[in-house]
């Protein structure tokens, strides 16, 4: 399953990069891409992850820059 | 207020409050507060409080977020390191106090967390400043649409529509999906898409493209592409995906960043307490390893790097040049061959009449033309009957001869227009004989010719004389005979010319060019999309110009030119040029700077304020660089 999530306060660059690996150690996510322009996190699962995806997205972001959401 | 957001605005009225209180509390310690003598503890006391509480007081959110790098075990994260620098050096203060009476350090850590500070408000508001600059962009489709069922309208996401359904677009609504009106008139302005101004009007049966916006009338139309596939969502998924393409400076960058920070903090390690244990001076040394440490981040380059790019992507799409990745900007910069496709690249694909011979028998000459082309929707055929200007004629009988020409009967007349070989079968030798014209004969004799050309777009020739005069060489492809060919090099102005292609051809062509060119040399393909894909494809450019609508060129081309205007083939090289020399700028003078400090500051020649100019003073620098493109 893909699914796109707006983010807001993604404040640097290389911080989104590191928000994209930190998101891609989750277990269940085939691929994940933070785009620091558009402010936008596209996420590709399996489907028997998906009620608990964005908590887990959402935690690997803030370990990053507490500032950061995710807006589901 | 200058356009910031409300997290910025808080931090600017945190910052300017920071400045005041930083300012006065440098001043009073420094000329008003003389504690040398004064041994009682409460005079080393009252520094320490005053210090300490502008120190939270500006730093708190740093502090937080150091402490929370910690926890998740992000060492080297930048608060984490500037949180070490700004206690260190506050340690170093207290320390400095009880021993020899001098304050040295409690400033420095004030100062060390208010201008990481201002080093992030800058950052966060050119961020900001770039995201505008394609947010217009971002905004042209719309997420629901009406869906028509049974006669009644209700609104639906638009991914939820397929192929087929029947949806209504309203005035003053942008059109969500690719569609053919079956019912409505209007005028669309798709100016969002392509930069046009001037409204285009529709009908029945006219195609739509997502983005554009419904000005006028109220629109029924049946949906031929899924949201995911129509023009907008496929536009603004190129957008998006731009930055994700790593070139190769980020890539040079990120792993200078990744060895950079530990080896300059082992540096700083190493600093504090190898000398001290050789020559003793542990406050001096402990000094020096916190100016180490101030410029540990290599924030400017990490920032101002894909910072160049995304505002170079960002102008560009504004000019409606999309460039599908920051990467393909260093290819862009690079490029000196240019391969033109010729039709519709460099000619508009429309044909028009170039002369009529003989002149003084011209307008007979495009009255018969009619009369023999009136019923044909040939585009040749079209570009004579909208030459010609008089009157309606009717009564003629026509026949076709594929390949040679038309005959036109009437009681009185018999008109034969086409080719050379049309009036030989009919007895009638031309007494002009010229490449690819069209020849007229009226009841056995022969009346004149008319040649057509494919005109050649306005702008070409500057465009072309722009890149000849850089030294790049430019070819151009074309399926036309060779006569036709270097006719149409001369008037355009290209190096070269390869005639006589075949669409698998080109491909071969350009293998070979590509073959030739020298290693460092980038070889840039422009066409209009159709029938070139592979070719996009192989060259190490592609550039697809006046694409919209065709899927194949969008997604196969790395730069799509959605105005169908050469010159902004220009305007996007000269955007990669800028962004690439910028990028080198920010990268050789960000490492430079820092260096240098990190060597000044070991032998104490520079203090912990230059290193906090190397950490914010660069990046800011860097970031207005970027700004610049």
């Amino acid at each position: 399953m893909k699914k796109i999530f707006k983010m807001q306060n993604v404040d640097c660059a290389h911080c989104a990069m590191k928000m994209q690996n930190e998101i891609l150690k989750i277990e269940g996510i085939i691929s994940a891409s933070v785009n620091f322009l558009t402010q936008r996190l596209t996420l590709e699962f399996d489907d028997s992850i998906q009620e608990d995806v964005l908590d887990k997205a959402r935690k690997a972001c803030k370990k990053i820059d507490s500032d950061t959401e995710i807006i589901g | 207020m200058f356009g910031l957001t409300k997290k910025q605005k808080r931090t600017a009225i945190s910052i300017i409050i920071s400045l005041f209180l930083f300012a006065l509390s440098l001043i009073i310690f420094r000329f008003f507060y003389d504690i040398s003598g004064d041994n009682r503890l409460i005079a080393k006391l009252i520094p320490i409080i005053v210090w300490f509480g502008l120190y939270i007081f500006v730093g708190y959110e740093l502090i937080i977020k150091g402490f929370k790098n910690i926890y998740n075990k992000q060492l080297l994260g930048e608060d984490f390191l500037m949180l070490v620098a700004s206690l260190g050096a506050f340690g170093l203060g207290i320390y400095n106090l009880f021993t020899s009476n001098i304050t040295e350090g409690f400033e420095e850590a004030v100062a060390v967390v208010l201008f990481y500070k201002v080093g992030q408000l800058f950052e966060s508001v050119a961020t900001e400043k770039s995201r505008q600059s394609i947010k217009e962009l971002l905004d042209i489709c719309p997420d629901t649409a009406n869906l028509i069922n049974n006669g009644e309208s209700s609104e639906v996401f638009c991914e939820e529509i397929k192929v087929g359904d029947t949806i209504a677009i309203y005035p003053g609504e942008k059109i969500p999906l690719d569609c053919t009106i079956i019912n409505g008139e209007s005028s669309i302005d798709n100016k969002a898409l392509t930069g046009e101004s001037l409204p285009i009007e529709v009908k029945e049966n006219s195609i739509l493209l997502s983005g554009g916006i419904n000005l006028t009338g109220e629109l029924i139309c049946k949906v031929n592409k899924t949201f995911s596939e129509s023009t907008a969502t496929q536009i603004l998924e190129l957008v998006q995906n731009a930055t994700e393409k790593k070139t190769k400076t980020e890539n040079f960058v990120s792993k200078f960043a990744k060895y950079y920070t530990p080896i300059v903090i082992a540096l700083a390690l190493l600093t504090a307490f190898i000398p001290p244990i050789l020559f003793g001076g542990l406050s001096t040394w402990l000094y020096r390893s916190l100016s180490f440490l101030v410029v540990s981040c290599p924030c400017a380059l990490v920032i101002s790097v894909p910072m160049t790019y995304f505002v170079a992507l960002g102008k560009a799409s504004q000019k409606k040049v999309l460039i599908k990745g920051s990467c393909y900007l260093e290819t862009l910069a690079k490029a000196k061959t240019f391969v033109f496709d010729k039709t519709g690249t460099l000619t508009k694909g429309e044909f028009a009449i170039k002369e009529i011979l003989p002149n003084s028998k011209k307008d007979e000459i495009l009255r018969l033309a009619y009369i023999a082309e009136q019923n044909s929707s040939h585009p040749i055929a079209k570009c004579i009957t909208d030459a010609y200007k008089g009157e309606q004629i009717s009564g003629y009988t026509h026949t076709n001869f594929a390949g040679f020409g038309v005959k036109a009967v009437s009681d009185k007349d018999e008109i034969l227009c086409g080719n050379y070989a049309l009036l030989q079968a009919n007895g009638i030798t031309p007494t002009e004989n010229k490449e690819g014209a069209i020849y007229l004969a009226k009841n056995g004799y022969y009346v004149g010719l008319i040649t057509i050309e494919d005109s050649i777009k306005t702008e070409v020739n500057g465009v072309i004389g722009a890149l000849n005069k850089e030294n790049c060489k430019t070819i151009m492809l074309t399926g036309d005979t060779f006569e036709t060919a270097k006719n149409v090099s001369e008037r355009v102005g290209v190096n070269d010319f390869k005639a006589n292609l075949l669409p698998q051809d080109k491909l071969f062509e350009v293998e070979k060019l590509l073959a030739q060119k020298q290693p460092n040399d980038t070889l840039c393909f422009v066409g209009d999309g159709i029938n070139d894909a592979p070719v996009l494809t192989r060259s190490d450019l592609g550039v697809a110009m006046g694409a919209l609508g065709s899927d194949a060129a969008i997604e196969s081309a790395d730069v799509v030119l959605l105005r169908d205007d050469l010159q902004d083939l220009l305007y996007a090289r000269n955007i990669s040029k800028r962004a690439v020399k910028i990028v080198k700028q920010n990268v050789i003078f960000s490492i430079l700077i820092k260096c240098l400090i990190l060597i000044l500051s070991f032998f104490g020649i520079t203090n912990v304020w230059v290193s906090i100019f190397g950490d914010v003073g660069v990046a800011v620098l860097a970031i207005l660089n970027a700004l610049r493109v």
